[in-house]
């Protein structure tokens, strides 16, 4: 990550929209930073922990979103600048919060929440477009354009939100929060911050200093007047802006990453003077004015943005409350079927749309050079399906959680969760896992499978959460199951991090957001203390770990827990060498004659083991093998040879 | 300060691998070269998921006039570095035209598909051919292989900058990026400018 606390202003600097919003947050002289780690908003709270020290700021990993979202309300309260981030999912976590702060409004510190979602769920279970919330919940709304804006935007928030009383919320995605461009920095604040509760009379809440929604009708009365005072600011704001001619053949309307995309794609088809851009910095409330004074620029409009039609249809419903003698041009966008309304956008999407819409011809390359590389790339590419890395202690978990249900011969079901181990739906993990959700959502839904007996229903039922998900969401659900006497394995896979987000700490870890050391909240003191029983298995050791299981599914009647403890290999790997050289012994490899179906290679299909065609034999690949040897104890015929390094 | 101009505005480079071989990195020490020197660069890449085993890429777009978007456009790259032979094929069916420009390492990773008998991997002649085929000019750099004689993988990267900075198709030289790379590898300093300097010699004989 990049150093966010340079005290360099004026100079341009190489960061990921994540990075800009960090920095913008520490310009605005932030004193309190939380979040649950979640791809693509990582970074904002990784790259603030890892300066709070030097800045004298506070930041944390906290156990999930919704309290991340209450710690940060809790410093605003007390006068003190406060973020939370997190990715689309989080904000369904924090609705509940989110409802009531609104209608309570904030303390004297400024409070900003950012949501980072993820068109076409690259890193995600799904590809929620968290702007209505802001429309449903009555939040201010912006949208970085690019990595500029994304810090300068944050800074600009902060002082909205103290000048009105309300939390605001800045919405990112993937191409912004993971893409890197340019920032120019600012100046960093160099003023002591105290926190206070104040007991007194906060004007801007039009009520005595008590935080809570109610009397709601008052409440919610003032909260539209804040809307408003939001709506006057947003009129003004700089991040929105028109380029183009002032009578063009066709508006684009537009917001975030789309902004880019808009301004390559008008760029790419050279229509700079025939095609404008209507780019809005901040949507909601909608800056009506301003948008009314630039829709006359043309009389067909298209709506350039990712998900759902936020801007497209609060912008007809604007139009539509327009006096009837007002201009109303055609509307193209997702209702018309010109920009999709699912996956991410591109700039070859923009083209696409405007060539349809202006009935243009776009041709980027050769047309024979077209036909060649196409059909290249088409006979000689070979599929690249993700898997687990090699010498990941999943991988071994699975085998262990696939053979052991084989021997128990009950067709056991396994529900799945949230992390790098979702991958275990498909070859990864054996085709192993066949519901997946939500952050602890599948050890609820082992929860009513667990309690189908009397429906006469005898399978076993396994549900694997990783550490970081036990502590977020699970632990309710356990408790549940323990309470009402549901019958399902608890499996948790600890690897000692938050590894698919970027190997963040969590409460077992006993290290904190700031590299602190801190009490270690143990997972199997806690289960135990349930009085459940509990096992703790190496799952590298594949016979062990699968006896337990077999053991824990004959003696059924309530909740176990089987912990499955093995650090992540990517953190292993950072810090040792490789415990073993790893190699296959040709004279006993017996390649495709063996009884197993290439057990190793076609099954296992850890990417540190390849095919070598030509002699028939497997291979382990120097590159990619990191030595954990559980491969050795796979192969039927011992042609794998493990050796300690 | 480097006086070269950038032979295209934008100039477009995309640097492709498999999750885990760190184009992240070779995109961090260019891009941070540039943005030094004076120039708007938007780097696009796959992040998360994708980065366990699959298919991993950075879209480098550079100008001196203005902030791109993270995306090249179809058939629009200039100059591809390709850590991988199949992805570095993957890169041109789709973004290849009449005047790219290709640096390949031809170092293959196989996919669980082609191990577990689901896909195959093409001949390496005939794929560093094919890329040959499609690309204006090429440069085969075994980047991996002299990485390994130099006692680990991962020195492939900086050899393959030194590849990309030696070719001349950036205008940047060699004592631009040299304190980017001290910087960027604090441990395992001087292996890694033995690697980037050995880069320049292989593009270069």
């Amino acid at each position: 990550m990049a150093n966010i606390e340079i005290d360099a202003p004026g100079t341009r600097q190489l960061f990921i929209g994540n990075e800009a919003i960090a920095r913008g947050a520490l310009e605005a002289g932030i004193g309190f930073a939380a979040a649950y780690p979640g791809t693509p908003s990582s970074e904002i709270i990784g790259s603030l922990a890892q300066v709070a020290k030097e800045t004298g700021i506070y930041a944390e990993w906290s156990v999930n979103e919704k309290v991340a979202m209450e710690a940060a309300a809790g410093a605003s309260f007390a006068g003190i600048r406060a973020l939370a981030a997190m990715k689309q999912n989080g904000i369904n976590v924090i609705s509940d919060f989110l409802a009531n702060l609104v209608m309570s409004g904030i303390g004297k510190g400024g409070l900003v929440l950012v949501s980072c979602d993820d068109p076409s769920a690259i890193s995600s279970s799904n590809e929620q477009d968290t702007r209505p919330i802001a429309k449903w919940l009555d939040i201010p709304l912006v949208e970085p354009g690019d990595f500029q804006e994304a810090k300068d935007m944050t800074k600009w928030l902060f002082d909205l939100s103290e000048e009105i009383g309300t939390l605001c919320m800045l919405r990112s995605v993937t191409r912004i929060a993971h893409a890197r461009g340019n920032v120019k920095l600012g100046e960093l604040p160099k003023k002591e911050q105290r926190a206070y509760f104040e007991q007194i009379h906060d004007l801007r809440n039009l009520l005595p200093t008590s935080f809570m929604p109610i009397p709601s009708p008052l409440r919610h009365f003032f909260l539209h007047m804040k809307m408003d005072k939001a709506r006057e600011k947003f009129e003004a704001a700089r991040f929105n802006q028109y380029v183009g001619p002032d009578k063009a053949d066709l508006l684009i309307v537009t917001c975030g990453s789309c902004w880019l995309y808009s301004q390559d794609a008008v760029k790419a088809l050279k229509l700079e003077d025939k095609v404008g851009i209507l780019k809005l910095g901040t949507l909601w409330p909608l800056p009506e004015k301003f948008v009314e004074s630039h829709l006359t620029k043309s009389q067909e409009v298209l709506f350039v943005e990712e998900i759902d039609p936020f801007l497209e249809r609060s912008i007809m419903e604007f139009v539509a409350s327009l006096p009837s003698t007002s201009p109303r041009p055609t509307f193209y966008g997702k209702r018309s079927g010109h920009i999709n309304a699912y996956g991410e956008l591109n700039p070859d999407l923009v083209i696409k749309a405007i060539s349809n819409i202006l009935e243009l011809m776009y041709q980027p390359r050769d047309t024979e050079y077209n036909g060649k590389a196409e059909a290249a790339a088409k006979s000689h590419v070979p599929e690249r399906s993700m898997t687990f890395c090699a010498g990941c202690p999943h991988r071994a978990t699975f085998w262990a959680i696939k053979n052991a249900l084989k021997l128990d011969g009950r067709s056991g079901v396994v529900t799945g969760d949230i992390g790098c181990y979702s991958m275990a739906l498909g070859p990864a993990g054996f085709f192993q896992v066949r519901t997946m959700h939500c952050m602890g959502g599948g050890t609820g839904v082992a929860n009513g499978l667990g309690k189908l007996g009397r429906f006469g229903f005898n399978q076993p039922v396994l549900a694997v959460v990783g550490d970081s998900t036990f502590y977020h969401a699970t632990i309710p659900a356990l408790i549940n199951g323990i309470y009402n006497q549901s019958d399902f394995i608890l499996v948790i896979l600890d690897n000692s991090a938050t590894a698919m987000t970027g190997f963040q700490p969590h409460p077992g870890t006993g290290i904190t957001a700031m590299g602190e050391p801190t009490k270690v909240v143990s997972m199997e003191a806690l289960c135990r203390s349930l009085g459940t029983r509990v096992e703790v298995c190496d799952p590298f050791d594949l016979r062990g770990t699968t006896a337990t299981l077999l053991e824990l599914m004959a003696e059924g009647g309530g909740v176990k827990v089987a912990i499955m403890r093995r650090q992540c290999e990517l953190v292993r790997a950072k810090k040792e060498k490789p415990p073993y050289k790893v190699y296959i012994d040709p004279e006993k490899c017996i390649g495709e004659s063996c009884g197993c179906d290439r057990l190793c290679t076609r099954v296992f299909l850890c990417p540190g083991l390849t095919w070598d065609k030509k002699a028939g034999k497997s291979k382990a690949d120097e590159v990619i093998c990191t030595g954990c040897g559980v491969c050795a104890d796979v192969c039927p015929q011992g042609a794998i040879i493990r050796e300690a390094a | 300060m480097t006086k070269k101009q950038l032979m295209k505005d934008p100039l477009n480079l995309v640097i492709t691998g498999v999750g885990g071989q760190g184009n992240v990195m070779i995109s961090l020490i260019i891009g941070n070269t540039f943005v030094r020197n004076g120039y708007f660069v938007t780097v696009g890449e796959t992040y998360g998921a994708s980065q366990r085993g699959g298919p991993v890429m950075s879209h480098m777009r550079i100008s001196k006039e203005t902030q791109y978007s993270p995306f090249i456009p179809d058939g629009c790259a200039d100059i591809i570095l390709g850590m991988e032979p199949v992805e570095t094929l993957r890169m041109l069916g789709r973004y290849g035209n009449t005047h790219v420009i290709t640096i390949i390492n031809p170092r293959p990773i196989y996919s669980i598909d082609v191990t577990g008998g689901h896909a195959e991997y093409p001949d390496l002649d005939k794929l560093v051919e094919t890329v040959k085929e499609l690309s204006y000019q090429t440069w085969i750099i075994n980047a991996t292989e002299e990485a390994q004689k130099m006692g680990s993988p991962m020195f492939a990267n900086a050899i393959l900058i030194g590849a990309l900075i030696g070719s001349g198709v950036l205008p940047l030289d060699k004592k631009s990026v040299e304190p980017v790379l001290r910087e960027t590898f604090p441990k395992e300093l001087e292996a890694n400018l033995a690697a980037f300097n050995k880069g320049i010699k292989f593009v270069r004989s």
